[in-house]
């Protein structure tokens, strides 16, 4: 099994991109299991959300706490949360972010995902500039970072799932598969 | 066909499936996501009924105590402090004999307000005349709702169908969604045993001397055990066509088990996590999953723990003064027995708390290594609290 947490703000449709790549993978033949860690709610406040995948049916009813991988929708999260607390050695870190974090070291024994999903959201008219709705060009970077689920999955799921501008979506989600780079594991002479 | 539904989605599946034809609620989280669903499904004729927005709990119910009693399907969900604002109106509908079906989702009465899962809300309305079923995941959700309005209509008596917050009901997860003509065939339209009648008029529920009072909690009474042999063979019809059943309990492994967990909703799929760990390992474990509570299904209860050396009862609920309500039922169930197995009474997960496996584990660990529980009710995973002067 494989359990991953999304760090986002409220209003940046995090619980909405998790429950998206749950209809992605559960396309692409795995059993899914998604759901946010429901707090208080308020526009701007971290927001927790998890997404569990395995091949066969999943059992466990509780929350994440030493995720696999983990995504992170806002990088000025970092700032105030420890995104990567729990987090297994040689895990996946998606990060949105227009450029990459100067100190690298907290990443250290994992794996960096980059991609610029506000750039990309925007682009393609999905929200506003100060506040773009990133989580379609996320799911394009967590596709490609994740070699799964297939990317017709991803373009399915957002067009049966998205009422609003599907295609504008489909488009930021195949951008951002182009665009994310992966810096991969970050050694201890990454950690300057 | 399968799809990827969250808990409450599929409540409001079940629902449109069911040809509801009134619907009434009032919001409240964390069952707002149900009535969302309904309400716009009956916007959009996706539901040929009428929804009914209302300004209290209390009149929510008493709002489909009309309409059920003049001749329609009806349905409402509610959680915590809505159910409790429904009690008195709980009395009515069952004594009243209309097979309304609610959902509750579990939600932790205030103060402290708590938003998050605890089956306090529901467990407290035990001596209302509804009939009790708690569900494990989205597909029991589902296929316990459609079920429900046949037991229901059957017994003519409530059911009340209950979920944990957010662990179920915002939960996203693969759900089988049934076709409408194979549901039809299963549950047929609504054909009332009574009902309001302009051209034939009579009064419905009116003054009941103690002439005649204690006959018709009688027939209550025995309609509530009916309801036990009567949701049997609902499952059976029901597996004919769906392939699924569930049983009003379920044991796994419990046949040559020392010491069985007793759960209810979705802590029961996490213990059975535990339980391939704990049987892998070579410890004589067993699960006995609750789905129904009322009626309180003592035979199987009794079958499924007869054998055991110990029982751990884990309650996401208190009585105070009493204990967990799940423990002091299976308690009673077995007291007919002339060897019972020790029962310990557990109290995890109030108020949302996570119960993760460890905790299962320490509780399991704690059964196995104690004679005797030292205490009526053992609260798991209390912090200490420093208090102000």
């Amino acid at each position: 099994m494989i359990e991953i947490r999304f760090h986002g703000r409220g209003g940046q449709g995090t619980v909405v991109l998790t429950t998206l790549l749950a209809h992605g993978l559960f396309k692409a033949g795995y059993e899914v299991q998604s759901f946010p860690f429901f707090g208080v709610e308020r526009r701007g406040a971290p927001v927790e959300a998890y997404l569990r995948l395995d091949k066969k049916k999943i059992l466990a009813r509780t929350n994440v706490t030493a995720p696999d991988h983990v995504v992170v929708q806002d990088q000025t999260l970092l700032n105030s949360i420890d995104v990567t607390k729990g987090l297994k050695p040689g895990g996946w870190i998606l990060l949105n972010c227009s450029t990459p974090p100067s100190d690298m070291s907290r990443f250290g024994n994992n794996r960096v995902a980059i991609v610029d999903a506000g750039r990309i959201a925007l682009k393609h008219k999905l929200g506003s500039r100060t506040s773009p709705i990133v989580n379609t060009a996320m799911m394009g970077a967590f596709a490609r970072m994740m070699e799964t689920p297939p990317m017709k999955d991803i373009i399915a799921a957002i067009r049966e799932e998205v009422p609003s501008d599907p295609e504008a979506n489909v488009a930021a989600a195949q951008e951002a598969y182009q665009e994310v780079v992966i810096l991969g594991l970050i050694t201890s002479e990454d950690k300057k | 066909m399968k799809r990827v539904l969250e808990g409450s989605h599929a409540v409001a599946e079940a629902v449109r499936l069911a040809n509801v034809q009134v619907v009434s609620a009032y919001p409240i989280t964390p069952q707002t996501h149900i009535v969302e669903i309904i309400s716009d499904y009956c916007a959009k004729g996706k539901m040929n009924a009428k929804f009914i927005p209302v300004e209290s709990e209390h009149s929510c119910l008493a709002a489909l105590v009309g309409a059920q009693s003049a001749g329609v399907r009806t349905f409402t969900a509610t959680s915590s402090q809505g159910l409790a604002l429904m009690h008195e109106i709980l009395h009515w509908v069952s004594a009243a004999r209309l097979p309304i079906v609610m959902v509750d989702v579990n939600r932790a009465l205030g103060p402290g307000w708590n938003i998050w899962t605890d089956q306090t809300d529901s467990l407290s309305q035990r001596d209302t005349g509804w009939i009790q079923l708690y569900c494990e995941d989205g597909q029991e959700v589902l296929d316990t709702t459609l079920q429900a309005f046949r037991l229901a209509e059957r017994v003519n008596l409530p059911v009340m169908v209950v979920l944990d917050a957010f662990f179920l009901s915002h939960t996203y997860e693969p759900v089988d969604v049934p076709e409408q003509k194979e549901v039809d065939r299963f549950l047929p339209s609504y054909s009332p045993r009574f009902n309001l009648d302009t051209r034939n008029p009579y009064t419905l529920s009116p003054l009941v001397t103690p002439a005649f009072y204690m006959e018709m909690r009688h027939d209550m009474a025995l309609a509530m055990d009916e309801a036990m042999t009567c949701f049997a063979e609902i499952e059976e019809e029901y597996a004919a066509l769906f392939n699924r059943r569930y049983g009003s309990v379920e044991a796994v492994t419990c046949d040559d088990a020392e010491i069985i967990l007793v759960t209810s909703g979705t802590i029961t799929s996490t213990t059975r996590l535990l339980l391939e760990e704990l049987r892998a390992k070579g410890e004589k474990v067993g699960l006995l999953k609750m789905k129904m509570f009322r009626p309180f299904p003592v035979e199987a209860v009794c079958r499924a723990l007869g054998r055991a050396k110990k029982v751990a009862v884990i309650d996401r609920n208190f009585s105070f003064g009493a204990g967990g309500v799940f423990a002091q039922e299976i308690k009673a169930a077995l007291y007919k027995l002339p060897v019972r197995p020790t029962v310990f009474g557990y109290i995890a997960g109030l108020g949302g708390r996570d119960v993760t496996t460890d905790i299962l584990e320490e509780i399991y660990i704690k059964t196995r290594e104690t004679d005797l529980p030292s205490q009526e009710s053992i609260w798991i995973g209390l912090q200490e609290v420093k208090y102000a002067n």
